[in-house]
């Protein structure tokens, strides 16, 4: 008995032992912070007047941000952003995967060239772009010019532009991630289904969307839900590219938060920003998490 | 016979031309690069000729390469900051996720499932939530403008604990009991038995965990502050606004900027493709 109760004592011990690096910085760097954050969200406190200066306000920050066109602009960039990176890229990226995975030589080649932009560094890559991208001399101008086309677009400097050049630089440098993980999920696809179809007479269209689809929708279901969450989350490239402008064309949720913290040090207001995020990305995946059942097919 | 041979061709044929498909499609992904590449070789007047010059005419590479590394600007500092950052942060993230890794899946103690849900449980709460509390954290405990805050902060991964943990929970517990009741602790099954046998998961980790530490551009953004503590990736941006009108040599900047993950990624190249295919997400 004796025994039995001191072999306990020492699997709790050693257990919280291993445990315990792990344990502090959850709880400064993620348990806290949360709670504070939530506490935040319901006051009014700006870092540069000191703690003295905390102020219980309730939900008036939610409020505030509601009425302020900044943040009614970030949100909708940031819908719109998440909606086109990810029906886009989830499309594309399929056809790829498929492509790539049964029908090509150097199937192993081709996928490095695609996965190259995920894993170089976003600021590097975006500061590429905006030189790519330059009004006057950049590359892709002179050779649209040298076609011919007459008024060409400035770019990350126009309004109407800004945003669909992100959107497009964003797809391109997250394309390989989804296609590596496209790829793994279609060599589990039993192939007796597709010899099935031939046998059926299916052609390769009614082969893609009959039985590829269907049979990939788990991993399209896992690569929809994480394109949803990261990119309501895109700071990096529009920091380095835009920074929000022109205007208020390519300012999303993560800036805005950034520019309440950072450059007003309205701390609440931040926080209320974030936890607006939150919410609606916690929305946005309930509903795919419920609407699966229509158009995910587990075995 | 002779019809299958003739389906067999057709067949080759589709192949070709799909893979002369591909390879364009992927080709034009991998210009960006090359006109990085090649702009950082020119001369600066030669960046922006149209026709692009794929190869440069006259080449301007040594002087270029030269001129960022020389130390008139603080390049080599921020080179050195980021890879002084990476390499401590992995470790540090690898061993402290290794560790708590096996407490979740080898050692029976109180709480342990309740504590694993709470962990759990974080993992869909966006960093910008807790972005500001951990500038307030990091000013408190006086890690604020410190590498070593950085570091801190970055030891700790839900991601890279699930992954770990998830691995350690294939490996039988029956080689873990058998050397108990050979008298051996946790400390020596844990450095002699399990780590031996994870070592896929965790060279998988480290390889994730540095490219995403190589590219982090949020932390250093908000935790530092003085100049000579900055990484490559907060560098280039002061690299782009203060020397931007010489492109050739912000594009030197990029080309050192991203070789460091080429290196890591041909070699480890199965590890993260893997690790990205089990379902790896950033964080």
């Amino acid at each position: 008995m004796k025994v039995i109760r001191k072999q306990a004592l020492i699997e709790n011990v050693s257990g919280y032992l291993f445990l315990l690096p792990s344990f502090l910085g959850f709880a400064i760097f993620f348990l806290f912070p949360v709670l504070f954050s939530l506490f935040l969200s319901l006051s009014k406190w700006n870092l540069s007047a000191g703690f003295s200066d905390l102020k219980f306000v309730g939900i008036k920050n939610f409020k505030t941000i509601l009425s302020d066109v900044w943040f009614t602009d970030s949100m909708k960039n940031s819908l719109i952003f998440t909606a086109a990176t990810v029906i886009v890229g989830v499309s594309i990226s399929l056809v790829l995967a498929v492509i790539l995975n049964r029908m090509v030589f150097f199937k192993n080649t081709l996928r490095v060239m695609f996965f190259l932009p995920y894993i170089s560094s976003a600021v590097a890559v975006a500061i590429v772009w905006s030189i790519i991208l330059q009004p006057t001399y950049g590359p892709v101008n002179q050779f649209l010019r040298s076609l011919g086309i007459q008024n060409l677009p400035n770019w990350l400097a126009d309004v109407h532009w800004a945003l669909p050049a992100l959107i497009a630089m964003y797809i391109w440098q997250n394309l390989g991630y989804n296609i590596v993980v496209f790829m793994a999920g279609l060599t589990a696809i039993n192939s007796d289904l597709y010899e099935a179809a031939v046998i059926d007479g299916a052609g390769a269209l009614a082969k893609f969307f009959k039985i590829t689809v269907p049979m990939v929708s788990p991993t399209t279901f896992f690569l929809v839900i994480m394109g949803i969450i990261n990119s309501f989350k895109v700071f990096d490239q529009v920091q380095v590219l835009t920074q929000g402008g022109p205007g208020t064309s390519t300012t999303v949720l993560a800036l805005y938060i950034y520019r309440e913290a950072f450059q007003f040090y309205d701390m609440g207001l931040a926080s209320s920003a974030a936890w607006a995020m939150f919410v609606i990305i916690f929305i946005v995946t309930i509903i795919q998490w419920i609407g699966q059942k229509r158009w995910v097919t587990y075995d | 016979m002779i019809k299958k041979t003739g389906t067999m061709s057709k067949q080759n044929i589709l192949k070709i031309l799909a893979t002369i498909g591909l390879s364009l499609i992927a080709l034009t992904m991998t210009l960006p690069f090359l006109w990085m590449l090649s702009a950082s070789f020119k001369f600066e007047v030669d960046v922006f000729k149209f026709p692009v010059e794929w190869i440069p005419r006259k080449w301007n590479a040594i002087s270029n390469y030269a001129e960022v590394w020389s130390g008139r600007y603080s390049f080599p500092l921020f080179y050195f900051n980021s890879i002084k950052v990476t390499v401590l942060t992995t470790i540090a993230q690898v061993t402290v996720s290794a560790m708590g890794a096996y407490a979740f899946s080898k050692i029976r103690f109180k709480f342990r499932d309740a504590l694993f849900l709470i962990y759990l449980s974080m993992m869909m709460i966006p960093d910008q939530v807790t972005i500001v509390p951990k500038f307030m954290v990091f000013r408190w405990l006086k890690l604020f403008d410190t590498h070593l805050g950085l570091i801190l902060l970055g030891s700790f991964s839900i991601y890279g604990m699930f992954l770990l943990k998830q691995y350690m929970m294939t490996i039988p517990d029956s080689l873990s009991e058998s050397a108990r009741i050979d008298g051996a602790g946790h400390a020596r099954i844990f450095l002699k038995i399990m780590l031996p046998m994870t070592k896929p998961a965790l060279v998988t980790l480290m390889m994730l965990k540095f490219v995403w530490t190589w590219n982090d551009f949020q932390n250093p953004l908000v935790f530092l502050q003085s100049e000579k503590l900055y990484t490559i990736q907060l560098g280039m941006t002061k690299f782009m606004t203060e020397y931007n009108s010489f492109y050739s040599l912000i594009m030197v900047a990029a080309v050192c900027s991203i070789i460091p993950l080429l290196i890591v990624f041909l070699i480890g190249q199965r590890y993260i493709l893997e690790g990205m295919a089990m379902g790896a997400v950033k964080g």
